[in-house]
């Protein structure tokens, strides 16, 4: 029984250590044993062993994930969804819907941890329409029976997974920072201001995950196997989708940069944030923004970062002409180091600055930008 | 065309509270704090008006799922000139383990007993910020779906939404009946006035149960524990910006 035992926990630590670091207790333990596709130790399991398997009543973990993408390239905030469906433990089936997109079931199939690849591809996806991505989902579900549903909060998660959970009647669960177990996960409410931990009591677990709080799993070493889903009935006549404009810019990407520069209304005018854009060119950073400068029409709604605009956690985000609102803070708390350029020595940002600067932005953004 | 538009208001604590965790660690502090109309709501309210006001819709019906005192957030509607209101009465400890899950049920059951040909919800509710509520109502009636929209046109074919997406702007367009979602650029919402007040108190407000509306409240979800974030400490300030740059540097920032 000792080799036996050593044989069943190290195994899948080597194979698979990701899983160790975020469970522990005796019932995660067996559900990985009996969940990573080592039939061999599960013949070797000792019938007190079997009892207790079947007295904590683990089931099978299989999760999907549903691919974020454009048709050509993986969104990376998928890479951090990967890594929630890894802790989770059991299979990970991504699924990969959408016009042509063959590309990302490829470029998937290759990201370690992904057991299966499903390639849903049809002309009628294009635009990734939720009337129509719900029913391939549905499709795909019903052949394979996953416990969990996952995809990314972004955008089109958030548009998406509910219409999915409504259709499989249980309740989805936004936005979480950390899972505990298969059902308990964690998730801030009131804008940041208090962590839930919640159970689920649903046999699927509808889950969209915040990209910031897992790390993104490793591109390339996996090969999982793509299979071509058959694409079911479609209710094309619901929607359809017209056009996207997007803001173009050179700049990294907000959500996944390391250092973000904020501007909020103290920069007065659209014109002005060409102060931030020089910085954020000589530190390599994205540009942000708050609602007041969004809505004043200094800059486009998708730089918006807060409660309900993008949630980033850069290694530095420094906050330009921004009061520090309850709203605001919700997007960007979790950075590691925060800077705040503010006239008002009173302004709340100073409450969660690492280092304050009390000056007019006008004076000390040109002059850091110089400096640097 | 002459919609039939039904909007979804909550009650919640408002925005600009500082909320407290309570002391059972199972929820925050609601009593004694002040509720007003989840902001995104008020946008969704708005909307419905300009459309009656553009003679593109006929009537404007706002439903609130919630307890006793969401009466007031549905007045606060009414004032700002919706025709009618309905409030789904739930008991607080009900109210406890709802969610959008049981509120998309509602609304999609009040909608059929309306006839509605247009739902307008707000994109979040800023309790709990889900973000569920419109997708999972157009799930249950099989209607699409319009979420984040900045702007909502009314044609003859059926809506086109501009929509707020990641990287930018997205057009889309929905036969109808439908749900849409408002975001914070949808409109600005106005103030009732007093006399919009006085009238509001004489506009037909109706309460249903849960069973009049034939929904079930089975716990999907069970809270098992509510806490607060972890804090900050207290940073320092630079006295200028060599300081600042030099501060950064040691911290490994740039
Ligand atoms: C439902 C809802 C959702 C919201 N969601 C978000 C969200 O997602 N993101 C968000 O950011 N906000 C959000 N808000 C808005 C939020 O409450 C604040 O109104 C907003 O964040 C304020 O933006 P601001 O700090 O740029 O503007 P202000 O609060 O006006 O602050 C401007 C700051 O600039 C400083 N300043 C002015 N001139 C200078 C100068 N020359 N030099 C240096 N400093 C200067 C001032 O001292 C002041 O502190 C939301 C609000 C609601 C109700």
């Amino acid at each position: 029984f000792t080799t036996f035992y050593w044989f069943c926990f190290q195994l899948p630590i080597a194979i698979r250590p990701e899983l160790f670091s975020v469970q522990g207790s005796l019932t995660s333990y067996f559900l990985i044993c009996s969940t990573s596709n080592f039939p061999a130790i599960m013949l070797g399991l000792s019938r007190h062993t079997f009892r207790l398997y079947n007295r904590v009543g683990v089931r099978l973990q299989s999760t999907l994930v549903v691919v974020e993408h454009d048709n050509k390239h993986l969104n990376p905030v998928t890479l951090s969804a990967i890594t929630a469906a890894s802790q989770l433990g059991g299979d990970v089936t991504c699924l990969v819907a959408g016009s042509s997109c063959a590309a990302v079931a490829a470029e998937v199939a290759k990201a370690v941890g992904v057991s299966k690849v499903l390639l849903a591809d049809s002309a009628d996806l294009e635009g990734f329409l939720p009337e129509r991505i719900t029913p391939v989902i549905l499709a795909s579900h019903q052949k394979f029976n996953f416990t969990h549903i996952i995809a990314g909060a972004t955008a089109q998660g958030k548009s998406l997974l509910p219409r999915v959970a409504a259709k499989l009647d249980v309740a989805p669960v936004s936005d979480v920072v950390a899972i505990k177990s298969p059902d308990t996960f964690v998730r801030t409410i009131y804008a940041g201001n208090a962590m839930q931990t919640i159970k689920s009591n649903d046999p699927v677990k509808v889950v969209t995950v915040r990209g910031t709080n897992f790390a993104t799993a490793a591109a390339e070493g996996g090969s999982a196997a793509t299979e071509t889903l058959a694409i079911p009935d479609l209710p094309k006549h619901l929607s359809s989708f017209k056009e996207q404009k997007l803001s173009k810019s050179d700049r990294p990407e907000l959500s996944g940069a390391k250092s973000v520069i904020s501007g909020g209304r103290g920069l007065k005018s659209g014109e002005n944030f060409e102060l931030l854009y020089k910085l954020a060119d000589k530190l390599g950073a994205a540009v942000g923004a708050s609602r007041a400068a969004v809505d004043a029409g200094y800059v486009p709604n998708d730089m918006q970062v807060g409660q309900t605009g993008k949630i980033v956690a850069p290694d530095l985000y420094i906050a330009v002409g921004i009061s520090g609102a309850i709203q605001h803070l919700a997007g960007m708390k979790d950075s590691k180091t925060i800077v705040a350029i503010n006239k008002d020595p009173d302004a709340p940002i100073f409450q969660v600055a690492d280092f304050g600067l009390v000056a007019d932005l006008f004076k000390a953004v040109p002059e850091m930008t110089e400096k640097l | 065309m002459s919609l039939k538009v039904l909007v979804g208001c909550k009650r919640v604590i408002d925005y600009a509270v500082k909320i407290r965790v309570r002391p059972d660690k199972l929820g925050v502090v609601t009593e004694g704090v002040k509720h007003s109309m989840n902001p995104f709501d008020e946008i969704a309210v708005e909307e419905a008006i300009r459309l009656r006001e553009a003679k593109k819709a006929k009537e404007v019906v706002v439903v609130s799922c919630g307890i006793a005192q969401a009466k007031e957030t549905l007045r606060t509607a009414l004032a700002m000139g919706a025709d009618r209101a309905i409030l789904v009465e739930l008991s607080p400890k009900e109210y406890e383990i709802m969610t959008p899950a049981h509120v998309s049920k509602i609304l999609a059951a009040v909608a059929k007993m309306e006839g509605s040909d247009l739902i307008i919800l707000g994109k979040q509710a800023i309790d709990d910020d889900c973000n569920a509520t419109a997708q999972m109502t157009a799930a249950h009636l099989d209607w699409p779906q319009a979420t984040s929209a900045s702007k909502v046109e009314v044609t003859d074919a059926g809506l086109t939404v501009t929509r707020e997406v990641d990287g930018g702007l997205e057009v889309i367009t929905t036969q109808l009946p439908a749900v849409v979602s408002a975001d914070l650029r949808l409109n600005e919402p106005r103030y009732a006035t007093l006399p919009n007040i006085m009238k509001a108190k004489k506009k037909k407000m109706t309460t249903l149960s849960l069973s009049d509306v034939g929904v079930e409240l089975k716990e999907h979800q069970t809270v098992v524990s509510v806490e607060e974030p972890p804090v900050r400490s207290a940073g320092i300030k630079v006295k200028d910006v060599d300081s600042l740059i030099a501060a950064l540097k040691q911290a490994g920032r740039i």
